[in-house]
């Protein structure tokens, strides 16, 4: 089925090239921090986590999300999503790639990196995360791969697809459950500890996962001739609009418990993402982007009128993915870490270098989803009998 | 095969004893070891530190990070976001934050407080790690197996103290006008780039029967201003600190089971 | 077959650039090089164990003195070939002897190609030349 990646128009070629170039400059950057260390990069001993780790949650997230199509199709049997479940599929292969680059390239000493594997250590969430991880890639690619050749073929995928498509569902919830659980059972960082993380951690995932689905779904519509179809995109609204909607909730009851129980500890990171700490207000003007941009994306998705047409549903789903961006890859890990164990601020901000580094692993990822995707559509537009 | 200390001391203190026959058991046994003659400390189910605010003062506290970092080969680093310490200065609002009140003696309001790793009970660095590179030891001691690690930094975010230090770059290209002559100890490594690091209460000098670095350092000075023992032993010295003063300890209320005490 | 040409054509090259290493050093084979003892090594006849175990066994040992002192406490080795106690250490006690490590233990890893890490950490003898 490769071969249907290495016939592509001048466009296709060009895109690839220029992600390979991204690739290019990443790798060598990355060069510089293996011999350097992660000196390079803007973390330090009191904000030890920084954008490589928020990437690796954000992208968890994205990997999680695309059960949002793979379970109404394969438990409700909701025909509208057969046809992009191969999208959902491909854009968690390509998102749980990226998570695993994105906890490699934060590695202090990455030869090592089988350590977690020689010594397996069942009490850290990290390991189970590694585990999680890697078992939910191979799921998505038996499946996507045994799907996607039996539509080639024009028959029913084997039984035992389908029973791994089944597993796959509720593994969906597990590796952003675990990632959640990274964070939410560490005593004394008031941010992450929280029960409700997992659950908000599943909602912004399924608000961003399918948003970016859509907009993947639209852009898959326009420079080829497979049409996902205007069921499954507007389905696919409905989700976005009922899981952030959610997600904002979820968020909401945080701000309560901070700031009716008015515990120092709870609100301390809460002000600084909001109004700053300390005099340290850098993140200040991104939350409050992060609360306008939530605002819009929920009048545009809970509106009937704007969810349904097309235009202003890509605005809302853009809205989705920046405002849950911010919360996730940009405020989440720096605040954990805010204020440190002394209850002093340390800045944190990426630097070049580790902007390069992750622009590599995203380019990467992206790579991955276009050869992977310019397959899925190949052969359905060879099944559909238009090419 | 192997001896372990417990035998060891036994057969440097019969042999000692004895006299056999002009070759000490320490010189037969261990060459590197003859500084071991004495052995004040024995063995231990949980060892622990008071430290006594009353007899400290700020250049003694610089006596003993200096013993300790020069002994253990930690350089100064130059720039507070890559700083490595296993010993440090913090006051009294950073090291016991939320139990500060407006009325504070002035004593305590401008004292710096000796901070280390608290060799925790139930340390979360231990659960959290995925390669067991940090490890709780038998007689109490949290300590990093360096050849292990592989510098996640998860035992950092899950430290509720701060007690961990990360290597961002190589500790050897530390700046050398704040590091003259390092390394300093030639019989203790440094460590490598991205490896996590912190106090490791000395367990290659208790197994030589010799009391942690700052403790000797602080042992100079005063008495009694760093005492180090087992807490399990009724009997020992922190034990009877303990039985008489009022002793505080960073943020217990986590679970972590901290063992190094503070009398204020 | 089709493009039969191509096809042979990139296997010829293919093969060329796999084989290039072989034709490359043919013959010139590089000599082993001897390790050199300190005075205070020849002086002492014996390792902690048998030459041709050092010789061939002495990273194992190390690998596992490491796991044993740091993560059992257990400082102390009894050697097999004389029944002496060493304490686990190569910084203290291996290099105490092998004191020229550039020649005792570089000359062979690089020809062996290989990096052991460690002196990334242990601190090597200062050595006159």
């Amino acid at each position: 089925m490769f071969e249907k990646t290495i016939r592509g128009s001048q466009r296709y070629w060009g895109w690839l090239f220029f992600l390979l170039v991204l690739m290019g400059i990443g790798f060598g950057v990355y060069l510089y921090q293996f011999f350097e260390g992660l000196k390079i990069t803007g973390m330090s001993r009191d904000v030890s986590w920084g954008f490589y780790i928020a990437q690796l949650t954000y992208l968890v997230g994205v990997a999680a999300g695309g059960v949002m199509v793979v379970l109404p199709y394969y438990l409700h049997d909701y025909k509208a999503f057969g046809r992009i479940t191969i999208l959902g599929e491909f854009l968690a292969i390509a998102a749980v790639i990226m998570c695993m680059l994105f906890v490699f390239v934060d590695l202090g000493q990455p030869t090592r990196v089988m350590n977690v594997i020689i010594h397996p250590t069942p009490n850290s969430i990290l390991f189970w995360d590694m585990t999680v991880l890697s078992v939910y890639l191979l799921l998505n690619i038996v499946v996507g791969w045994n799907v996607l050749s039996a539509e080639r073929k024009g028959i029913p995928y084997q039984k035992w697809v389908k029973v791994l498509a089944y597993v796959s569902i509720p593994w969906a919830f597990s590796i952003h459950t675990v990632t959640a659980f990274l964070y939410a059972g560490l005593p004394g960082r008031h941010y992450w500890l929280t029960a409700i993380m997992a659950a908000r951690f599943l909602s912004s995932a399924f608000a961003a996962g399918p948003a970016l689905l859509l907009l993947l779904c639209l852009i898959v519509r326009k420079v080829s001739r497979f049409d996902p179809g205007r069921e499954a995109v507007r389905t696919l609204g409905g989700i976005v609009a009922y899981a952030f909607i959610i997600n904002v909730f979820f968020f909401l009851l945080e701000l309560f418990t901070a700031f009716y129980s008015q515990i120092p500890g709870h609100m301390h990171p809460i002000q600084f993402l909001f109004t700053g700490l300390e005099g340290h207000t850098y993140l200040v003007p991104w939350m409050w982007t992060a609360a306008a941009v939530a605002v819009v994306g929920l009048i545009l998705l809970i509106v009937p009128a704007t969810r349904r047409n097309e235009d202003t549903l890509v605005v809302g789903c853009v809205a989705v993915i920046v405002s849950t961006w911010i919360d996730k890859g940009l405020g989440l890990i720096i605040a954990g870490f805010t204020p440190n164990p002394f209850e002093g601020v340390t800045p944190y901000w990426p630097t070049l270098p580790e902007m390069l580094i992750s622009i590599g692993v995203f380019a990467t990822g992206f790579f991955i989803l276009t050869v992977l995707y310019k397959m899925a559509i190949g052969i359905k537009e060879e099944a559909a009998g238009v090419s | 095969m192997g001896v372990n200390r417990r035998e060891f001391l036994k057969i440097a203190g019969l042999s000692t004893l004895v006299g056999l026959g002009g070759k000490t058991a320490f010189e037969l046994l261990a060459p590197g070891e003859l500084e071991a003659r004495e052995a004040p400390l024995g063995e231990a189910q949980k060892w622990g530190m008071v430290v006594d605010m009353h007899k400290m003062d700020e250049p003694l506290m610089d006596k003993c990070i200096e013993a300790c970092h020069r002994f253990h080969n930690v350089p100064n680093i130059g720039t507070p976001k890559e700083e490595v310490k296993w010993l440090w200065k913090e006051t009294y609002h950073h090291s016991f934050p939320g139990r500060e009140n407006e009325y504070l003696t002035e004593e305590v309001e401008e004292m710096p407080f000796l901070l280390l790793c608290n060799h925790c009970t139930n340390p979360p660095c231990v659960r959290v790690c995925p390669t067991k590179a940090t490890f709780k030891r038998e007689d109490g001691i949290v300590i990093m197996d360096m050849h292990r690690c592989i510098g996640c930094r998860f035992c950092m975010a899950a430290c509720p103290y701060g007690s961990r230090s990360f290597n961002w770059g190589d500790p050897r290209k530390a700046p050398e006008a704040l590091n003259p002559g390092f390394p300093w100890n030639p019989d203790y490594p440094t460590r490598s780039m991205g490896v996590v690091e912190k106090c490791n209460f000395c367990a290659e000098r208790l197994a030589k029967g010799q009391y942690p670095a700052c403790v000797e350092a602080a042992a100079e000075e005063v008495e009694g201003a760093l005492v180090f023992g087992d807490l399990a032993d009724p009997e020992s010295e922190p034990r009877a600190v303990l039985r008489e003063h009022y002793t505080i300890r960073r943020k217990p209320e986590l679970g972590t089971g901290p063992n190094v005490f503070y009398v204020i | 077959m089709y493009d039969g040409g191509k096809i042979i054509t990139g296997l010829v090259i293919g093969l060329a650039l796999l084989l290039f290493p072989f034709f490359y050093t043919a013959g010139k084979a590089a000599r082993a090089p001897e390790r050199e003892l300190t005075a205070k090594a020849k002086e002492a006849e014996k390792c902690i164990e048998a030459t041709a175990f050092m010789k061939t066994g002495h990273m194992k040992l190390l690998d596992e003195w490491r796991d044993e002192v740091v993560r059992d406490a257990d400082r102390y080795y009894t050697s097999n070939l004389t029944g002496e106690v060493h304490y686990k250490s190569i910084q203290v006690t291996c290099m105490e002897c092998h004191s020229n490590k550039t020649k005792f233990c570089d000359r062979c890893h690089t020809y062996a190609g290989v990096d052991p890490f460690c002196w990334d950490c242990h601190i090597a003898p200062k050595e006159s030349e």
